[in-house]
């Protein structure tokens, strides 16, 4: 079998030399990256970045720091997994981060709890009907928020024809815009324990990573993946192969919304709290975390894969800053550099792959 | 019940200002095999695109097995049973050869709407064997459509259509950018259509291969037919006449 997928024409063909997984190039940034951190450290401070260091813990890597990466990059990574489909498909999602702070909010306001320490919630947003609602009300409020933000990117991108771009750009601007208006600006707390048990510990992690696992298999295994691909790389090939290109693509942002309020549910019930800030910039983070994993803001090229591993890196290098004792500012003068530097490799990852053609 | 594939009555296209389909009438019977030739602009490709469905027309009715069609999208003129490989070719530059031959048709292990899984083993032999009986030649199947070259992309492009069994062929310059061994390949294809008695619809500008292949030309010149000759009646030099509006046939006086 494997002799006649490969006999056909003249040419010579080696099967064992298949093209690499182009995932291995980013995991051996994060792997130079991780090095790097290593070496500065000891160059520095004689400390280890990866390695535990203290003699009262009895592990090899410095799990606390580790978790914290982890921890750190699952909530926006969660958002990554939809954004990487939406570039994918040869879109754009400016959108996420406001949809964030809008969906918890709202999520926020059916998830408190009526008595806090003998007292009435301080902070009640609705009457006593809104009080110690179960947990899957919050929940599904929240997803239902997700899917109706991203029901709107997609219908006005498919239908309208407005680039995705500014489609998302107007929804970032009226959901931030909800987000303040739906308390008059205050926070929202005190939600009941069984909501806060969402994103309690560990638990965004355990989250980010079934849901990278489950859009892994989608993305590669159903035809909802082979369209997404497909339409990222030749929008009239797809229509003209018979794909409803439209539907397809309001399926790709109402998962996208959705993803979304995901994150949204975990990180306010990690924080115990909803702000009307919440979230901000989140979305520029998701898109260079799928960049700097290898998806192409060209679209048709990506995958979760190189999402989760691109997620890692920038969780290791704002770590590794924290690690090194820079300031916050600086911090996030290289957040922004980043980024850039994520679509300037993006760029000259085309400008290569045109040449090879 | 008549022996006509395909009829267009007044077909007719207009972009904006501009008059790309002009009042077509075109017939294709049973088995028959027809080219259409006519200069760059001509408006051949616009003739294919509004007749599957890609675009939708001005004006004008197109009969496909003398049932009047209205077709929505590229997706029901496929399914109508029309095979197309158009000029653009239609392929998804980051997926690879089975990827594209089955790209919106693809086999399925598990229904489940839009999140049904693919068949890949599936698509993969039924791939090969495609291959196979049409004789393109293709190092590595697995390769993405962008690392190959012009000639291999058409190859694949025209395996899609000769895959599925049609009721209707139609190919928009298929061997425009082959060689030597590559064009002869296609057109032992177009021959293998025309002894299973398949209707081909060919547009080319290449004389001799129009000469070899079909029984009929039909010329277009700036929107509208002005010829319509039977291969045994006419020659090159006629043929060169009509396409650069030297001569018009006088049942088509009025496309001059
Ligand atoms: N989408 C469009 N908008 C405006 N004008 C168009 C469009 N598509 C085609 N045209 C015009 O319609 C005319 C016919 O184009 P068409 O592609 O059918 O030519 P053709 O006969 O296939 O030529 P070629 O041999 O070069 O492929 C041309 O003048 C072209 O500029
Ligand atoms: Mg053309």
């Amino acid at each position: 079998m494997a002799d006649a997928a490969h006999g056909l024409g003249g040419l010579k063909y080696d099967p064992k030399k298949r093209a690499k997984p182009p995932e291995l190039n980013v995991f051996i940034a994060l792997v130079v990256i991780v090095a790097a951190f290593e070496l500065l450290g000891w160059l520095l401070y004689r400390d280890s970045f990866l390695f535990n260091t203290r003699p009262n813990v009895d592990a090899i890597f410095n799990w606390a720091r580790l978790n914290i990466i982890i921890l750190q990059v699952s909530i926006v990574g969660i958002i990554a997994i939809g954004v990487t489909q939406v570039i994918i498909s040869g879109g754009i999602d400016l959108s996420s981060g406001s949809v964030v702070g809008a969906t918890a909010m709202i999520v926020m306001s059916f998830a408190q709890t009526a008595v806090v320490n003998g007292n009435p919630n301080p902070k009640a947003i609705f009457g006593e009907w809104a009080m110690d609602l179960p947990v899957i009300v919050p929940v599904l409020v929240g997803l239902g928020c997700g899917l109706v933000a991203g029901l709107i990117n997609g219908l006005l991108i498919a239908y309208t024809r407005i680039p995705p771009f500014i489609a998302t750009l107007g929804m970032m601007v009226s959901a931030r815009g909800l987000s303040k208006w739906w308390s008059n600006g205050n926070p929202i707390s005190f939600p009941t324990e069984s909501y806060a048990a969402i994103g309690k510990g560990m638990m965004p992690v355990v989250i980010f990573v079934c849901l990278a696992v489950l859009f892994h298999l989608i993305l590669r295994y159903t035809l909802y993946g082979k369209h997404t691909y497909a339409i990222g790389s030749n929008e009239d090939a797809a229509r003209m192969s018979g794909i409803n290109v439209a539907r397809h693509k309001v399926l790709i942002y109402a998962i996208a919304g959705m993803l979304a309020s995901v994150a949204a549910i975990v990180l306010s019930s990690k924080n115990l709290t909803a702000q009307a800030g919440m979230g901000v910039m989140y979305e520029l983070d998701a898109i260079a975390m799928s960049v700097i994993g290898g998806v192409s803001l060209a679209g048709g090229r990506g995958s979760i894969v190189g999402t989760v591993i691109g997620a890692l890196i920038f969780g290791v290098i704002i770590s590794g800053f924290t690690f090194l004792k820079l300031d916050a500012y600086y911090q996030e003068m290289v957040k922004g550099a980043i980024i850039v530097g994520a679509v300037v490799l993006d760029q000259w990852r085309q400008r290569r792959m045109a040449s090879r053609m | 019940m008549s022996d006509i594939v395909l009829e267009t009555r007044d077909l007719t296209k207009h972009y904006g200002g501009v008059h790309a389909l002009e009042g077509v009438n075109f017939i294709l019977r049973k088995g028959e095999h027809v080219a259409i030739m006519g200069d760059n602009g001509a408006g051949k490709s616009t003739f294919v695109r509004q007749i599957t469905g890609v675009e939708q027309r001005t004006r004008g009715e197109i009969l496909f097995y003398g049932r009047p069609v209205n077709f929505a999208g590229p997706l029901e003129a496929r399914e109508a049973g029309i095979e197309t490989v158009f000029q653009t070719l239609a392929l998804a530059d980051h997926l690879d050869v089975a990827d594209n031959l089955f790209l919106g048709r693809e086999k399925l292990r598990l229904r489940l709407g839009p999140f049904s899984i693919l068949d890949y083993k599936g698509m993969r032999e039924a791939t090969l064997k495609a291959l196979q009986k049409t004789g393109v030649k293709i190092p590595n199947i697995h390769n993405t459509i962008e690392r190959m070259s012009g000639g291999q992309r058409q190859c694949v492009a025209i395996a899609r259509t000769a895959t599925f069994h049609s009721r209707l062929t139609i190919m928009d310059e298929p061997t425009a950018a082959l060689g030597v061994q590559e064009t002869a390949q296609v057109e032992n294809i177009i021959r293998n259509l025309k002894e299973q008695g398949e209707p081909l619809i060919l547009i080319s500008h290449n004389m001799r291969q129009v000469f070899d292949l079909v029984d009929r030309i039909v010329v277009f010149r700036r929107g509208r037919i002005c010829a319509n000759l039977r291969k045994e009646e006419t020659d090159g030099q006629e043929v060169v006449a009509y396409i650069t509006g030297a001569k018009t046939q006088p049942e088509y006086a009025d496309a001059a």
